[in-house]
């Protein structure tokens, strides 16, 4: 075996290895979903009885799709939204930028450095006033706003990799700044802003700060549906594991069908 | 219109109608084994009072606490019935954010609830919640390990016999500490035993002018006998155990002693959850300088929030799930040992409770003999036993039980512990405007 085969191989077992390691917590809770809470708690093991009983109980106890379209609507909703505004900010940031531009996407990022419970009152006063108190158009707002930075950096480097000359061309064959947008600058970002979203439809699944203390029942998403399986008393990691694996096959399957997007989004521009 | 169509329709807005008509309660609760079997059995009450729909949003217990607060503080009014426990009740009832329970039907029989229950979810003698179930603590230890070490268990046992208890019985090559106790950082995790086992060794919290009292050579006994105990006879990694991980523990059989929640009993007592439920033994929380004190008292309670605009409802709710009737059903349909306990006088009169539960007993002694209004050696300024009744001590219980667990892990001695702990306390009071 020569150098570069062995070194190959290295980084091939490497990758699996890491591969392996940030799979497990998720193989296993789909395995302890399958388990009695007895065995749940037991020692470690591979081999036991398979049992749907907890899948059964779960499903009993709460309604998942009524859970899952709510997860549906507010993750798509505020992608939805934070692209449509962001979009255009990135577009102008990245290509007609001031002596201001870089300041202000460095003080949109630090918005995200502010722990969110500092500012769970506030916010909770404004929802109650406005009505907004365990309604998805809430969540919406609050997943738009929580996610908007990110979104917009995103896309103003995707932006800034593409090369000013096309747009100038289109510029002089008359295309209005919206038409530049729409026919040129979306078409050749495309797998820059397909990956931009489906980050913000992730991040939007899995939050569960906002979403446990701004809904009660009729708006609450999955992470609430899971977060009342968690117990202090009495055992419930089979119950909890269970709903889990309810919780997250959407998005897994999900970004399984659109990871080539991701893929090729991410490393969009990496090589010039 | 054709008929075809206008009759559908007109039976589609008369069930709108009628929809509309019915009173939405939103019932936020823990997920614990009682509260799931309440939603569960709730049908029978949305049936027996169909203008009432309820909705439930159930979550675990430190989640719960963070959401209620916010909601009751902001006067939110998202929820109509909230389970609050004996800590919350009467902080809150003075703020003003519960609705007095007043009215009671005759047939709830309110006189039939066990007194220090009631009392401790009162606020001038006034109740603002009424009891779903109660505990106490208590010893529960392994029978057969008892009799092969020649080891015969007293009716009220000492700290000290628990010690010597411990040392003969822990075997760790077989798997077995000798006991399991809390070790968990939290107000209600290390600290609900810890201050039970400082009030037996005539410590307290605060005197009476509100000065803490944790650098007290009681609190050294106390503190210095819990992490000698645990170090040497407990369980690997006993800091990171709280009645979850010890109630796993013991089931499996790998405790000898375990001193903790009465509620434990059933799922001990139940062979489909415990492999040591035909080898259990129980007996009063161990005691040592005094018994004052030596066991909590604690309660989960349903109470209705001032900010509810569906207050009727939710008082005929609460009334349901608290009552004798209730305590039948659950007995009927789910089992005997499943019956919130502690909360009713018949309850522990009922011979097929009686019959199923032969911990009854000791519960309801427990219960009885716990007085959160009188749980220290010397007199102290608050009220509760395993915590001191005042808005502050969440946080300043979560601070010591951080500093506790560090002195039972090692990283820092039970003297350094106890300073930082009486620093960092004496500091909050401060400027809480407690101490001037």
């Amino acid at each position: 075996m020569n150098h570069s085969t062995l070194k190959r191989f290295a980084i091939g077992l490497l990758a699996w290895v890491i591969a392996f390691i940030i799979f497990f917590p998720i193989f296993w809770m789909v395995l302890t979903g399958f388990k009695t809470e007895v065995d749940a708690v037991s020692d470690p093991s591979l081999i036991f009885t398979p049992t749907l009983d907890s899948y059964a109980e779960v499903q009993q106890r709460a309604d998942y799709f009524k859970f899952a379209w709510n997860s549906v609507i507010v993750s798509f909703g505020s992608t939805i939204l934070a692209l449509l505004i962001a979009i255009p900010s990135a577009y102008s940031m990245a290509f007609m930028p001031t002596k201001r531009t870089k300041g202000t996407l460095l003080w949109m990022l630090s918005t995200k450095m502010l722990p969110p419970v500092g500012v769970l009152v506030p916010i909770y006063l404004l929802f109650r006033d406005t009505g907004l108190l365990d309604t998805r158009t809430g969540l919406v707002i609050v997943y738009t706003l929580m996610n908007l930075p990110i979104v917009v950096w995103m896309l103003y480097t995707f932006f800034k990799d593409l090369p000013r000359d096309i747009l100038e061309a289109g510029r002089m064959d008359g295309a209005s700044t919206l038409q530049e947008v729409l026919y040129l600058l979306m078409p050749l970002t495309l797998p820059g802003i397909a990956s931009t979203g489906l980050l913000s439809v992730i991040l939007s699944w899995n939050e569960a700060f906002w979403s446990l203390n701004l809904t009660t029942s009729q708006a609450a998403p999955l992470t609430a549906y899971i977060a009342s399986f968690s117990s202090p008393e009495g055992l419930f990691w089979a119950k909890l594991s269970a709903a889990s694996t309810m919780a997250i096959a959407p998005i897994l399957v999900f970004g399984w069908l659109t990871q080539k997007q991701m893929v090729r989004g991410l490393t969009f521009g990496a090589v010039k | 219109m054709k008929l075809s169509y206008a009759l559908p329709l007109a039976g589609m807005v008369a069930f709108s109608c009628f929809a509309a008509a019915a009173e939405t309660v939103t019932v936020a609760t823990v997920n614990n084994n009682d509260m799931v079997i309440m939603q569960r059995l709730s049908d029978a009450f949305e049936k027996s009072h169909p203008d009432i729909d309820l909705e439930w949003v159930v979550l675990e217990e430190n989640v719960l606490r963070q959401r209620l607060t916010t909601d009751i503080a902001t006067h939110g009014g998202q929820f109509d019935v909230m389970t609050i426990g004996t800590y919350e009740a009467p902080i809150w009832a003075q703020r003003g954010w519960l609705t007095p329970i007043a009215d009671l039907p005759a047939d709830y029989k309110p006189d039939d609830l066990l007194k220090p229950v009631i009392d401790g979810l009162s606020y001038k003698d006034q109740p603002y919640a009424l009891p779903f179930y109660a505990e106490s603590s208590m010893m529960y230890y392994r029978k057969d390990l008892f009799d092969k070490a020649g080891i015969e268990m007293t009716d009220q046992p000492t700290w000290d016999e628990v010690h010597d208890w411990a040392a003969k019985l822990n075997d760790p090559d077989h798997g077995v500490a000798g006991i399991c106790l809390r070790g968990k950082p939290g107000w209600g995790e290390n600290m609900a035993f810890v201050t039970t086992l400082v009030n037996t060794y005539g410590g307290r919290w605060f005197d009476m002018d509100w000065k803490p009292e944790i650098d007290s050579r009681a609190w050294h006994e106390a503190i210095n006998f819990y992490v000698d105990l645990l170090k040497n006879y407990g369980p690997a990694g006993a800091s990171s155990n709280g009645f979850n991980e010890n109630l796993a523990l013991f089931s499996r059989g790998n405790c000898a002693m375990w001193v903790d929640a009465t509620s434990a009993a059933g799922k001990l007592y139940n062979p489909k959850e415990s492999k040591v439920a035909d080898k259990l033994g129980f007996a009063p929380a161990p005691v040592a300088a005094t018994p004052k004190g030596s066991h909590w008292l604690w309660s989960w309670a349903l109470a209705i929030p001032s900010s509810s605009d569906a207050k009727d409802a939710a008082g005929e709710f609460i009334t349901w799930a608290t009552s004798q009737d209730y305590i039948k059903m659950v007995g009927e349909k789910e089992g005997w040992t499943s019956v919130p306990p502690g909360t009713r006088e018949s309850t522990y009169a009922n011979e097929k409770y009686q019959e199923a539960a032969p911990f009854a007993d000791f519960v309801l002694d427990a219960i009885r003999d716990a007085d959160p209004t009188d749980s220290t050696l010397k007199p102290s300024p608050y009220t509760g036993v395993q915590y001191a009744g005042i808005p502050e001590f969440q946080a300043i219980g979560t601070q010591v039980g951080q500093m506790i667990a560090a002195a039972l892990t090692g990283q820092m001695s039970v003297d350094q512990a106890l300073g930082s702990a009486q620093r960092a306390t004496q500091r909050t009071m401060e400027r809480a405007g407690y101490i001037k």
